[in-house]
């Protein structure tokens, strides 16, 4: 029993759940009536746009690609909105067209990379920066605001009791991504490709049109996002969400993804959304500032791949010392599995 | 394409061919657009701005060729910016020699945490650098209590430094700096080119674990690469102190995309293992120019700029991957159908005729 309990903490998700309740702990202690629903809705509504998003770069980062462009395409669809919105279109069509727009810009990028089969890296390198370049275009240097009162609402006030619209897409998205991931066959195809694109090629899998609705899932959503930040600042700028997307991927990251692809799973993923925002809440509690909030989260991010990788060479070399039977050479796994180097 | 061409130029050598093909004609065509557009001033402009991004850019080539990233330095030149800035305002007696050094020592150091976590620690460059890009900024912001350098502060010396020129003809100038970076790309070429670190450096890239079992240091020598990008970050750290004077603690920042985008817009391969620091030259070239020139052009909207800059990317990573790829083919078959013709004269048994 508690060599199973011992074994279920040595994973990545169980010693997340412990850094989770000494963060949690922490903001209990200081915050009278920490864990009150009206409390916590509001920490979530710190960055629930971002944790729509990272949904979406779960699936992205398993099968074995990166999206650098979701910010970019957060503050377009906003921009679209706002800009079709400023032209006399009634919103129930602007938000519609940005929606559009957003599974558009992800089948670009789906294209780039699954069909032409360019590096992920480079392809939304040039979506971050060309992106965020039209929301420029659009909007220019103005902040277009003035949006119908029910759209700005549905953004700021509770829905259903406290919890509000963007709360409760995150709620549904975050059940059915689970599903999806770990039940669906699009889930299964995520995880085989991103082991090997290769295998899962010759063994029939088509690998260009599970990566393509990867990338358009993640446009999508990227897009529904930025209408929600749009609806809960009432107000859309060129810049709206920039710098979301290094949150977004440290959180997959932190939630045990491997940047390889292949390995990881929501409720890990899940697991550190929640800490990332208990550790936020308990920062600005503590007096850090948000720069260097950004600056510990990095921080976390490294230490995160780099203690389980000595630890894992310090135990080979001890094994090794006291069992004179095993000759093997030092093939570090743990260190093989996430060489230095990106997969080629 | 004929096959005397094929036969004398690598494929990766067009890549720096058309580049330049495609900056002259931007030239060409923003010179008739543009009235006056050659005149001293902004020349002078454009060559100055190239100095920060050339020398960042030329470190980045290192680290790319052995298929990794190095996105922190634009917070590495902004703390060695500061940090440097800030000593000159508090100690006298710090000569100029010192101070450039003291900023590549300061770099230096941050590279090595770079390297060292990635080579020696197992952890994958791209999370490495997104981590010390906001660990390093947020030491900045630490270390600076939000204050600024201020130009008045700096000793005269230092503020001569930017109108200081190598070369000067007709009110063209080349400024000290761009010399120092032109000077850099340089020795960064024949380094890649005839140094051993440098040839271990594609075969790295090119193949690791092939690189490992032939017992190439490539631990020892990604390290390196991180060092030496930290180190010439902490050059441009220098560049930047001496071109703007005044350093708040959002010093660089989104440098490290711009340089990301020269070095795969100059034929980079990001995957490792092929690229070189002339073509680093001239992707931060065709991007400074078409920035520069956006900002005077009365055709098209300041605003385009970035959405532009993000379709050349992505032009620039396409036709890499697709033309190059055809062009590799071709070079290929030319090479093989003349050693076989060679082989098959050497066997004495007669040239195949239309083989």
């Amino acid at each position: 029993m508690a060599r199973k309990l011992g074994r279920r903490l040595r994973s990545w998700e169980g010693l997340l759940l412990l850094v989770l309740l000494v963060v949690l702990a922490f903001n209990v202690a200081r915050v009278p009536n920490f864990l009150t629903v009206v409390n916590q809705v509001n920490l979530f509504q710190l960055g629930i746009e971002k944790a729509i998003v990272i949904l979406a770069m779960t699936f992205v980062i398993i099968s074995g690609e990166i999206d650098l462009s979701v910010a970019s395409m957060m503050g377009l669809s906003a921009a679209i909105a706002a800009a079709l919105f400023e032209r006399g279109i009634p919103m129930p069509v602007a938000i519609l067209v940005a929606l559009g727009a957003g599974v558009g810009l992800g089948l670009l990028n789906g294209y780039f990379v699954a069909v032409v089969g360019l590096s992920s890296l480079a392809v939304t390198l040039a979506g971050y920066v060309g992106f965020r370049g039209l929301a420029r275009l659009l909007v220019e240097d103005r902040s277009v605001g003035g949006f119908p009162d029910w759209f700005t609402d549905l953004g700021q006030q509770g829905l259903i009791g406290p919890l509000t619209l963007s709360i409760l897409i995150f709620g549904v998205l975050a059940a059915v991504a689970t599903v999806v991931l770990h039940l669906s066959g699009l889930g299964r195809l995520t995880y085989v490709i991103g082991n090997s694109a290769s295998v899962a090629r010759f063994s029939g899998v088509s690998v260009a049109r599970t990566k393509m609705t990867l990338f358009m899932m993640s446009g999508f959503v990227s897009s529904l996002a930025g209408l929600l930040i749009a609806a809960r600042l009432g107000a859309v700028r060129a810049s709206t969400a920039e710098g979301a997307e290094l949150d977004i991927i440290t959180v997959v990251l932190l939630g045990g993804v491997s940047i390889f692809g292949g390995v990881g799973s929501m409720i890990g993923v899940l697991l550190s959304t929640y800490l990332v925002l208990n550790l936020r809440n308990g920062l600005i509690i503590a007096g850090v500032t948000g720069n260097t909030q950004t600056g510990i989260i990095g921080l976390l991010l490294i230490l995160s791949v780099l203690v389980p990788n000595l630890a894992g060479r310090g135990r080979e070399r001890l094994r090794r010392r006291t069992d004179p039977t095993v000759r093997a050479p030092p093939t570090d796994s743990a260190v093989a599995a996430r060489s230095p180097v990106a997969p080629g | 394409m004929s096959d005397a061409i094929l036969r004398r130029i690598r494929p990766e050598q067009f890549r720096e061919v058309i580049l330049l093909i495609v900056t002259i004609g931007l030239l060409a065509f923003f010179a008739t657009q543009i009235p006056d557009y050659f005149n001293p001033r902004s020349v002078n402009r454009l060559t100055t701005g190239l100095a920060i991004p050339l020398v960042v850019a030329v470190g980045q080539v290192l680290v790319v060729l052995t298929r990794n990233i190095d996105l922190s330095v634009s917070s590495i030149v902004g703390l060695s910016a500061y940090v440097v800035g800030t000593l000159l305002t508090r100690v006298d007696a710090m000569s100029p020699l010192m101070t450039v050094v003291l900023s590549m020592l300061l770099g230096l150091a941050l590279g090595a945490i770079n390297g060292a976590v990635v080579a020696y620690g197992g952890v994958p460059a791209i999370i490495t650098t997104l981590g010390t890009l906001a660990l390093y900024r947020v030491v900045l912001v630490e270390f600076s209590g939000a204050k600024t350098v201020t130009t008045a502060d700096l000793p005269d010396w230092l503020n001569d430094v930017p109108s200081a020129n190598v070369l000067s003809a007709r009110g063209y100038d080349l400024r000290l700096t761009v010399g120092v970076a032109l000077l850099v790309v340089i020795l960064g070429q024949l380094t890649l080119r005839y140094l051993p670190f440098g040839r271990r450096l594609y075969a790295i890239g090119s193949n690791p674990d092939a690189a490992r079992t032939a017992g190439l240091p490539v631990k020892r020598d990604v390290f390196t690469a991180f060092a030496i990008s930290g180190a010439l970050s902490g050059l441009a750290g220098f560049m930047f102190l001496v071109r703007f004077g005044n350093i708040t603690v959002t010093a660089a920042q989104g440098l490290e995309l711009q340089v990301v985008a020269a070095v795969v817009v100059g034929g980079v391969n990001i995957f490792g293992g092929s690229g070189s620091t002339i073509g680093a030259l001239l992707g931060v070239l065709l991007i400074e120019t078409l920035q520069q020139s956006l900002l005077r052009w009365a055709g098209m909207s300041e605003f385009a700029k970035d959405a532009i800059l993000g379709l050349l990317i992505l032009v620039a990573v396409a036709a890499d991957a697709i033309i190059l790829g055809r062009l590799r083919e071709m070079w290929v078959r030319v090479r093989r159908r003349d050693q076989a013709r060679a082989q098959a004269a050497a066997a004495g048994e007669g040239v195949v005729r239309g083989a």
